[in-house]
């Protein structure tokens, strides 16, 4: 297993590589402009001085490689430079300047670094999202668990039928509604997240749990609503097994089964569900985002992309990317510790 | 209630509020909403609307256009004009003059040195400055003493104003970004998002594409302004989340541009939260006719290009028709309400350019079908009309955007009704808008037979808005599809015209051109079908006092005379 | 489903059917879906008001004997509307899940069984999961929009576009879940009783690998219905979909979401299409799931 995680994160560079470049390309087909925001009355020549300006000038494939010069080598760089000077965790290092004072990855939006404003998006996604996203797996496994266990209960009607609602209503919808009854006719909690808040007290604590409660609620749902399909088919393949039965009749008792060696072996589908939506997670919840103007990642790439302006589009899809290629690699290393039969080599 | 008597109430207001509340930042906080989150705060560098809006709460140009689109001082002391002197006799030179005694906000006076700056910031070739039009035909700008700038231009210019005038040319210190000039711009993220300014606020912090903090200016000029401390402009989210946040959960006291259907704007209303006022500027909803043919079958290059005529939309009968069809008044009430008003003319503001011909104000389809009969056009078996093997049939497209959705199924049912087969289209915005050539949605490109979008100038003078519809500014392969004679008009007596209002500097006879240029493709000829003159919607809370809709420049223009009603 | 229900008796099949029958949900899931099936691409038949037509006196009407669903704010009728929106939708829903699973069980079937293949492929699927999807859905219009309605017609060609996009865009996340599955089942004891008695690796696949890894396919299927008639709306906005005029199932739900307040009934309609059809095909998929497994059959 060791030999195979070595091997594959080796192999990861020249996938990544390929990937960067398969994005680079989509972008650059894909129909759009820079200046598709900008008024009417900007005349024509204007804007093609402004497209120059931008470096659109340059044959794609010098865009391509600074892309890349700039994203691997620039920005960790800084990164590194950052670590080793202002950060609490690795501050105590010898102080580095790797950062030669090249050009970084600039959005064509706000003329600013796009790792900065990534920097500056994060911490909402994650409470949010990645929230949205907890809560949904730690409701969804028991309720998975339970259906499968009294398949066509009450429970498990019931069950199927909020998660496949919940699934099947959009979030455009539930957002809008939570909003319209909470806010708009309750008045108990505020429509619009506010991302200048700081917690630094009681008071402040309770506002941004307040400001959490309706997108948090949203994605939940959503969220639980899949894996917890997933956990219960997954669970009812498991539960007629021989093996079950011979553990019955070796006197185990029934929470022992259930719960140690028929979720065990029911967990794969699952981990590989949970380990595709975490990289969804960092990516943002885009219309959740859009619904509750969390201003999060998500909504920084769609605004990105509304606005073409393709170096924060091919950075943050490439963060993305890069999540997506190590929580499969993380999802494969688990298998194998689920299920020790599982070889790779 | 009227727009009128809504502006008259605001301007009261305004004018008693100095006298009600004269400290500055006694009345705390005030929030804004945008929909569209500014990205950065250097007009010069951004061409959005979003990005002008909020930097005009920190720098200001010399002069701004009132509600009115008047001229009126800001850091200067008058406006100069013919009669005071500060035009001169032959139209080439203007000199404006500083207030004495400006500070910027870091307390460093202002003098003819940032003018002076701001003008070279702009101009450098490299710069890829947004606002460059502004500043064309500028041939130089030079500092007389501490407080005069000269600029001169290349030949006459009947309209100096632009220059130093509105949201889209304020003047930036050249302390600040004397570093940051051509290529170097994009590199002063600092001073792009916190650009020392002698507006009413200054930065606290930018989120760029999500919220800015401000606070009040300590060295504003007025001792007594503003009355706010601080200010939150967030930005995100849709139009309908921005009317809800102030028309119903009070959550904020102003949000920019609502263009929502007229009735969920009122039912929100009913929150008595705040109210949906409007202004109107001079944007246009219209129809643009393709003189030229689209269709797919011609090779790449020749379509929707001069080399081929449009096979039925080149006869004046069938234009004529096409516009006699619409029933504008009820596409107003459907889609816009209280923010729009029919309209037959390409300029409806300001009032001394407007033709004011109403003919087309009426739906008349038994005349758009006679018209049709009479040219010869019959209806088949099907009930579409032909003529020599040439059917009627159209593709209509627009960008998506709600309203234009309804008034795409409206407008087809009429032209169905007189004898066209119409296809719909919708095209993504970012699609629609941008100028790639290669790909074939694109509004310059005009892959369709009519298409239609809104447009309006800037300022308050339509030349160079009538000089776009030109022969030579037609999008084509060889310009790379760029161009802004998006109908393809091509008649040689209107480009004559738009020459001479080039070289006219009388006011009366420059709005004579103007009327005879727009009815040309307007009311004449119909290769341009205007529908509606769209206004600007704001919702304002009932505690936000002295906001006055403006929408000749910046929408938060006169954010120093924002009080707090209590 | 027709394929259990022509075939000639054979004992397998009729044990399958006969399970199948018993399972209440199962039939109450597919009574309720052939019963939206008949009344959208029948009910037109019935009522046969344009769904395109503007009446535009009767804007905004509430359910009532002429309008039985309301009408909009174009005064177009609520049901031709719904008809015909539920038409689009559950052949796109359909179409594009069934494309999607059928993409994506074979990619995790080749894959999770064939050792040389599993990196190749699950490389390539990541490759498809990091596009981002707008850019890759306008680059989808732009190369193949013309070309397809020049071949198959304005609205075929629309179709096929529609479902291709929504196929090519969401198989990955069913090929991740199937390899997974697959690669633990394939070391189980009857995997290698049957490997020992030869059988080949095609008649491995289908008979031994493919029943075991069913029912993740069923989930994914079930949500991949509700996810493609969300995503067809989605795709409309960026011009890709049918023309705007023409309802769809998510357009009328997403349109109707700022009438929210004044008319209710206006979202409800739609919301509850789209649930009804995803609980039914759910209800379905169980059954099936059933009524397939050996195990459950016999009790």
């Amino acid at each position: 297993m060791l030999t195979f995680t070595i091997r594959r994160l080796v192999l990861t560079l020249p996938t990544l590589l390929v990937i960067s470049l398969v994005i680079f390309m989509l972008l650059e087909l894909a129909p759009g402009d820079p200046m598709a925001q900008v008024p009417l009355t900007v005349p024509p020549e204007v804007k093609e001085k402004r497209r120059e300006a931008l470096g659109l000038g340059q044959p794609s494939h010098v865009r391509y490689l600074k892309w890349v010069y700039q994203f691997f080598v620039v920005e960790p760089s800084i990164m590194i430079d950052w670590l080793t000077s202002k950060s609490t965790l690795l501050g105590w290092l010898p102080d580095t300047s790797l950062y030669g004072g090249d050009l970084r990855v600039i959005s064509w939006q706000t003329r600013s670094p796009v790792m900065d404003i990534v920097v500056q998006r994060l911490p909402q996604t994650m409470w949010v999202v990645g929230m949205g996203y907890l809560f949904g797996v730690l409701i969804a496994l028991p309720i998975g668990i339970y259906s499968a266990y009294r398949q066509y209960s009450i429970f498990d009607q019931v069950g199927t039928f909020i998660s496949m609602v919940g699934f099947s209503v959009p979030t455009f919808f539930t957002g809008v509604l939570l909003i319209v009854v909470f806010s708009v006719n309750l008045g108990w909690f505020p429509s619009i997240y506010d991302t200048t808040l700081k917690v630094n007290s009681w008071d402040s604590f309770l506002q941004q749990a307040r400001q959490m409660v309706m997108p948090v609620t949203v994605l939940a749902l959503y969220n639980a609503a899949q894996i917890s399909r997933f956990m219960r088919s997954s669970m009812l393949d498991n539960l007629n097994q021989d093996y079950v039965r011979t553990a019955r009749a070796k006197g185990l008792s029934e929470r022992v089964v259930v719960l140690v060696h028929v979720l065990r072996n029911s967990m794969i589908p699952v981990v590989t569900v949970i380990a595709l939506g975490v990289p969804q997670v960092f990516g943002g919840a885009i219309i959740t985002e859009q619904v509750f103007k969390v201003n999060g990642l998500g909504q920084l790439l769609i605004g990105a992309i509304e606005a073409n302006d393709l170096p924060m589009v091919q950075t943050l899809t490439f963060i993305f990317a890069l999540l997506i290629v190590v929580f499969n690699l993380i999802a494969d290393v688990l298998y194998g510790i689920i299920d020790p039969r599982i070889r790779y080599d | 209630m009227k727009t009128k008597s809504l502006l008259l109430g605001a301007v009261t207001a305004m004018s008693l509020a100095p006298a009600a509340f004269a400290e500055r930042g006694a009345d705390g906080h005030v929030n804004v909403i945008y929909w569209q989150a500014p990205s950065i705060l250097n007009p010069y560098l951004s061409g959005g609307t979003k990005d002008l809006d909020a930097s005009a709460v920190v720098i200001e140009p010399l002069g701004r256009y009132d509600q009115d689109g008047n001229l009126v001082p800001y850091l200067a002391t008058e406006i100069p004009t013919l009669e005071n002197g500060g035009v001169s006799a032959d139209l080439t030179s203007i000199t404006w003059k500083l207030k004495p005694g400006l500070l910027w906000s870091d307390g460093s006076p202002l003098t003819s040195a940032d003018v002076v700056f701001t003008a070279e910031y702009c101009m450098h070739p490299e710069g890829g400055c947004a606002q460059l039009a502004k500043f064309e035909g500028v041939d130089k700008v030079e500092a007389i003493d501490d407080l005069s700038v000269k600029v001169t231009f290349k030949e006459a210019k009947p309209n100096p104003y632009g220059p130093f005038m509105g949201a889209q040319a304020p003047i930036i210190q050249k302390a600040q970004f004397a570093e940051c000039l051509g290529a170097k711009a994009p590199e002063c993220t600092s001073a792009n998002f916190g650009p020392i300014g002698t507006g009413a606020f200054r930065v606290t912090e930018f989120r760029p594409n999500d919220v800015i903090s401000f606070e009040a200016n300590p060295n504003y000029r007025d001792a007594a302004k503003p009355a706010f401390a601080t200010m939150t402009l967030k930005g995100g989210g849709d139009a309908t989340a921005a009317a809800r946040s102030v028309l119903e959960t009070g959550e904020f006291d102003l949000a920019w541009n609502l263009q929502l259907a007229p009735d969920v704007l009122a039912n929100m209303a009913k929150g008595g939260k705040g109210e949906a006022r409007s202004g109107f500027g001079s944007l246009v909803e219209r129809i643009m006719v393709n003189m030229t043919n689209p269709d797919p079958a011609l090779p790449e290059g020749e379509r929707s290009t001069a080399k081929h005529p449009h096979p039925f939309l080149s006869d004046v009968a069938v234009r004529q028709a096409l516009s006699l069809a619409i029933d504008r008044p009820l596409l107003v009430e459907i889609g816009y309400g209280q923010a729009g008003r029919p309209t037959c003319d390409l300029v409806p503001a300001p009032a001394i350019y407007v033709s004011g011909r109403t003919e087309c104000m009426t739906q008349d389809l038994a005349g758009a079908n006679k018209l049709l009969d009479d040219a010869g056009w019959a209806r088949g078996a099907d009930g579409v009309r032909a003529k020599d093997g040439v059917r009627l049939k159209m593709l209509y497209q627009t960008s998506t955007n709600a309203v234009r959705q309804d008034f795409q199924a409206l407008i087809k049912q009429w032209w169905e009704e007189i004898g066209f087969e119409v296809e719909l289209r919708n095209v993504s915005a970012s699609v629609f808008f941008g100028g790639d050539p290669g790909s074939p949605d694109t509004f310059q490109k005009f892959y369709a037979d009519v298409q239609m979008y809104a447009n309006n100038f800037d300022g308050t003078d339509p030349e160079a808005y009538m000089a776009a519809q030109t022969c030579d500014k037609a999008p084509r392969p060889e310009t790379q599809w760029q161009g802004e004679n998006i109908s393809r008009v091509c008649i040689p007596e209107y480009d004559a015209k738009v020459a001479e209002l080039g070289k006219t500097g009388d006011v009366a006879k420059r709005a004579e051109l103007v009327k005879e240029l727009n009815n040309m493709v307007t009311n004449d000829s119909h290769m341009i079908i205007p529908l509606v003159d769209r206004g600007r919607v704001t919702g304002v809370s009932n505690t936000l006092g002295g906001f006055v809709l403006n929408t000749w420049d910046s929408e938060l223009w006169n954010i120093a005379d924002w009080t707090r009603i209590k | 489903m027709t394929d259990v229900l022509s075939t000639p008796p054979r004992s397998q099949w009729r044990d399958i059917w006969d399970q199948f029958k018993s399972h209440r949900g199962a039939l109450i899931g597919g009574v309720v879906f052939m019963s939206i099936v008949v009344v959208v691409f029948l009910g037109p038949l019935i009522w046969t008001i344009d769904p395109t037509h503007v009446e535009i006196r009767a804007r905004n009407k509430s359910p009532s004997f002429s309008y039985p669903f309301g009408t909009d704010q174009l005064g177009r009728d609520m049901l031709a509307r719904m008809m015909a929106g539920g038409r689009v939708s559950i052949s796109v829903g359909l179409t594009a899940m069934a494309l999607a699973i059928t993409l994506g069980s074979s990619v995790g079937l080749l894959a999770g069984y064939f050792r040389k293949l599993d990196w190749p492929l699950m490389r390539l699927t990541e490759i498809f999961q990091s596009l981002p999807l707008l850019p890759l859905l306008l680059v989808m219009v732009t190369l193949f929009r013309e070309p397809l309605a020049g071949a198959f017609g304005p609205e075929k060609g629309t179709f096929i576009l529609i479902v291709g996009a929504i196929g090519v865009t969401s198989w990955m996340a069913t090929a991740r879940i199937v390899r997974g599955s697959v690669l633990a089942l394939k070391e189980r004891e009857f995997v290698l009783a049957a490997r020992s008695i030869g059988t080949t690796d095609f008649k491995m696949i289908l008979r031994h690998i493919l029943p075991n890894v069913i029912s993740p396919i069923m989930v994914s299927a079930t949500l991949g219905i509700a996810a493609a008639i969300i995503t067809e709306s989605a795709l409309s906005f960026l011009g890709l979909g049918f023309p705007p005029d023409f309802p769809t199932w998510g357009r009328l739900l997403y349109d109707a979401v700022d009438y929210m307040q004044q008319y209710p009934s206006r979202v409800i309609w739609p919301g509850v299409a789209i649930s009804l059809t995803v609980l039914s095909v759910n209800y379905l998929g169980d059954g099936l799931r059933d009524a397939l497994d050996p195990r459950i059959r016999g009790r």
